[in-house]
């Protein structure tokens, strides 16, 4: 008896120490994507508050936005994170090609995104409609601070999908070099996680922004 | 173990003994063990409580008399500003989770580290950073940040100071909290031993599970507004600019929504403390222990429903600050709970008043002072009276210094002989503790009567005819440092020249007194498997008899 | 701890590494198949095709409601599906539900201020 119970004791250290814990680290990542919720969450307390002071002003703001390249950011952003998925299907499937190629597709949605944000708001700038630009200074204060809170939100979105680029970058070469494998999947599920977090963030930013009218 | 083949057992000395791959500073600067973390904390915030505590202490200085006394205005509005950045930023909010938080709770929890051990050793160095911008900002741009430690709009967006550099070192701060957060939380969920169940864990990992919490939740928020700020002073993007169509009182907002939770980061796991010395120095069980865990979640949640008290006459609507002011009320509750079962915990105890509990004592009186007289300024029509008076600046003192503070030396004397694993002057100790509650009484206590009388804050110059009672709190301010000054001499004394500490000197019974002082590298040479509450005493245990070897001393 | 276990301690062991196998056949078993995914995805494309279409229609009030709607769906089935929630065990459900319960509190908390403020600004 004494000495089952002394491998069991044995086991269960082993087991809690030396092999990885899983949860653990998607507890870990889930608790981050909290913040990352909060931080935005911050910004949408505003943005509700300054839509409930000006809501007249935030509505012919609205306008300035094109909803139909809006709406195809969206479909990009909810593309790449399908792929993620299927990447993560395929490396359980033991077929760390496929899987590459997903990640690959989900790297180019993303920087399509970036491409389409940028001449989104380069085309503002061009007709001045940045903080301090000539345009948005003649404007109504509601719709100031609607545009400033648009640069704002989006702007570090835009940030939030670069450095989900960079996770899925290094996680590829971890792909690459055979550090993830079908049974050690952990680390792209966790970059899969922060991906979709940068989704669903959009998906809350389109229809507040494009969509009011 | 898998790793046992490192020349030298690590199990048989202690962890400060042990380097590891490492050796020398490297070996600490570079470790991941949760313990040498927790000291490189102890070191870097002490350092930076004496910066605070000496620029509190030229503050009281220009306050003996009236009119310029050794500084001008403008220094007087960047010295409390640096004082009010430092203490709370880096030393109260941060102080005892990152410092016995790292060092004991994974030891309580019987578990060998924290689960991210690197992402521990990156807090420690964000913290770092966050303190070096802070004061590479000093010496850079337009100057000392001068709006005060609250930052408010739209003051620190025309300020010519250098704000932008030591609002992103709060935010650096900020970050390298919810670092620790979000490890804590998961390595209570995911590292407790065998047996270790939720309510099997002694109550300071209660205190700083529910801080965690509010680390994670909370912080994110000031970490946007503090951003906004930035973005404001650098592209103009209007969001907190009345001229531009923001709204400044949603700045207070946001700021209050992350700061008042924050005052529960400073006091929750110092209130852990309170239960587990108690337990310890009363020979008993604590009383009501389910109740004292939950209610610690209780606090964590109800700091979220009261920020608004910060704002009452800032141009909020009468309805939220009648809201505001009843909910802040509710806080009192799982408070009270809290207290009232630490004090029916001292009875029919066996009280040994050894220099923590002193300490706790004299927490539980003066906290109480300023628990109460947060009462007068949660009520609604006294507030009126009251704000921006030297009578908040009083009932923060009690709170935050005569908690935190009080708590942050109670853990350092309950807890030097595990972490040093030597003993100090138990009579000297207590002195100090006695010279330290006179001192903080006569400074902070003037300051209620003056504030009352009508003594705004945040001023270099007063009336003359409150000299009399600034005179005393200077002259306060001198025992005060008196005080510390002897404790902390007292502690360095101890550590080069103290009796070596036994494992268990005070007869706890929560793991950490179950391995050695100083614990070896992986805290336990076995993993534990516990079968009973954490002030269980068992009367068959060894434990006790350290206890009575060491009362024979 | 001494050499000899105690009855009760083997228990406790038992238990924990019972409980740990059942969490790692938890974590392997949700393999869900290439088409679920597929299928959640046209959901959500179409469900953005909605939210585009309604914009155009004028709804008055109603329009933010319904995109904010559409936006709540479309993001419970992000996270149930790709983000596996639905197939995680409990405490992460927990942990969602307390993240949310303190974001809507800040934001009702504010509002009791600016719904009776006045003036606004």
């Amino acid at each position: 008896m004494s000495h089952n119970s002394e491998t069991l004791a044995h086991e269960v250290h082993e087991g809690g120490h030396a092999h990885r814990d899983d949860v653990g680290s998607k507890m870990g990542i889930w608790l981050f994507l909290f913040t990352e919720l909060l931080l935005f969450g911050g910004m949408f307390i505003l943005y509700a508050s300054y839509r409930y002071i000006y809501p007249n002003d935030f509505k012919a703001a609205a306008l300035e936005l094109d909803p139909i390249l809006g709406a195809v950011n969206t479909v990009i952003l909810l593309t790449s994170s399908l792929t993620v998925v299927l990447g993560i299907v395929a490396l359980t499937k033991n077929n760390a090609k496929l899987c590459m190629t997903y990640l690959w597709i989900t790297q180019v949605c993303g920087l399509a995104f970036l491409v389409n944000k940028y001449f989104e708001w380069t085309h503002k700038i061009h007709l001045g409609i940045y903080p301090n630009g000539p345009a948005l200074d003649d404007m109504a204060q509601g719709e100031r601070v609607f545009f400033g809170l648009y640069y704002t939100m989006t702007g570090l979105h835009g940030l939030h999908v670069i450095v989900g680029m960079a996770f899925i970058g290094f996680v590829m070469w971890f792909i690459h070099k055979k550090y993830i494998t079908s049974t050690n999947l952990q680390k792209l599920e966790n970059s899969g996680l922060y991906w979709h977090l940068v989704d669903i963030i959009w998906i809350f930013l389109f229809p507040l922004f494009y969509l009011i009218h | 173990m898998a790793n046992g083949t490192i020349a030298g057992n690590p199990a048989e000395v202690s962890f400060y003994e042990y380097d590891g791959k490492r050796k020398g500073i490297a070996g600490w600067l570079l470790t991941l063990d949760h313990k040498r973390i927790g000291i490189l904390y102890l070191i870097s915030m002490l350092s930076f409580f004496a910066v605070a505590v000496t620029l509190g202490f030229l503050m009281r200085l220009e306050m003996l008399s009236p009119g310029e006394t050794i500084m001008k205005a403008q220094t007087y509005n960047s010295i409390f500003t640096l004082h009010g950045v430092i203490m709370v930023f880096l030393f109260i909010i941060p102080g005892i989770p990152a410092v016995f938080g790292n060092f004991i709770m994974p030891i309580q929890i019987g578990a060998k580290d924290v689960i991210f051990p690197r992402l521990n050793l990156m807090s420690w160095y964000l913290y770092i950073i966050g303190g070096a911008i802070a004061i590479v900002s000093l010496f850079t741009g337009g100057g000392i940040m001068d709006t005060g430690w609250t930052f408010y709009a739209p003051y620190s967006l025309r300020s010519t100071a250098n704000i932008s550099l030591s609002v992103f070192a709060a935010f650096v701060l900020g970050f390298s909290s919810i670092l620790t957060g979000l490890n804590f939380v998961t390595t209570i969920h995911r590292m407790r031993c065998p047996g270790m169940t939720f309510f099997r864990m002694p109550l300071f990992c209660w205190g700083l599970y529910s801080t965690a919490w509010i680390q994670i939740l909370a912080t994110p928020v000031i970490g946007i507004t503090l951003l906004l700020i930035i973005l404001e002073r650098f592209f103009g993007i209007g969001v907190f600019d009345p001229n531009k169509g923001g709204d400044p009182l949603l700045y207070q907002h946001l700021f209050w929504i992350y700061s008042h939770p924050a005052v529960y980061i400073m006091i929750l796991p110092a209130m852990g403390v309170v239960s587990d010395i108690i337990a310890t120095f009363t020979k008993k069980d604590i009383f009501g222990y389910v109740p004292i865990a939950l209610s610690s979640l209780a606090i964590a949640f109800v700091g979220y429903l009261v920020w608004g008290h910060h704002m009452f006459t800032s141009g909020m609507s009468d309805t939220a600050r009648v809201i505001f002011s009843f909910l802040t009320f509710l806080v009192a509750i799982p408070t009270g709970v809290k207290v009232f079962n630490w004090t029916a915990s001292l009875y029919k105890g066996s009280i040994d008043m050894r220099a923590p509990m002193l300490y706790v004592m004299a927490f539980i009186v003066v906290f109480s002072i300023g628990g109460l007289t947060g009462l007068v300024l949660g009520t609604l029509d006294t507030d009126i009276h009251l704000t921006d008076t030297y009578f908040v600046v009083a009932h923060f003192h009690y709170v935050m210094f005569g908690g935190m503070g009080l708590l942050f030396f109670a853990s350092l004397h309950y807890w030097f002989p595990k972490m040093f694993g030597r003993m100090y002057n138990e009579k000297t100790a207590k002195v100090a503790c006695w010279v330290f509650v006179v001192g903080f009484n006569t400074l902070y206590f003037p300051m209620f009567i003056m504030g009352y009388l009508g003594m705004p804050r945040r001023y270099y110059d007063y009336l003359p005819e409150f000299q009399i009672w600034h005179v005393i709190a200077t002259v306060g301010s001198w025992i005060m440092i008196t005080g510390m000054i002897i404790m902390f001499v007292n502690l360095i004394r101890g550590l080069y020249k103290g009796a070596i500490a036994p494992e268990n000197p005070w007869g706890s019974t929560t793991l950490e007194w179950k391995v050695p002082s100083p614990p070896p590298l992986e805290n336990f040479d076995e993993i534990p498997v516990v079968t009973h509450g954490p002030y269980h005493r068992d009367w068959e245990d060894d434990s006790l008899e350290v206890v009575k070897e060491v009362k024979k001393h | 701890m001494s050499a000899e276990l105690k009855a009760s301690q083997v228990e406790i062991i038992d238990e924990h590494r019972l409980k740990a196998e059942e969490e790692h056949l938890a974590h392997e078993e949700h393999s869900v198949g290439y088409g679920t995914y597929v299928m959640v995805w046209l959901g959500l494309v179409g469900l953005t095709a909605i939210t585009v279409t309604l914009s155009g229609i004028s709804l008055g009030s109603l329009a933010i409601i319904a995109a904010l709607l559409i936006a709540v769906i479309k993001t419970v089935m992000v996270m149930n599906y790709f983000m596996h929630v639905k197939f995680d065990t409990v405490i992460f459900k927990v942990f969602i539900a307390v993240c949310i319960i303190i974001f809507l509190t800040m934001i009702i908390l504010t509002f009791f201020d600016l719904t009776f403020r006045n003036p606004l600004i």
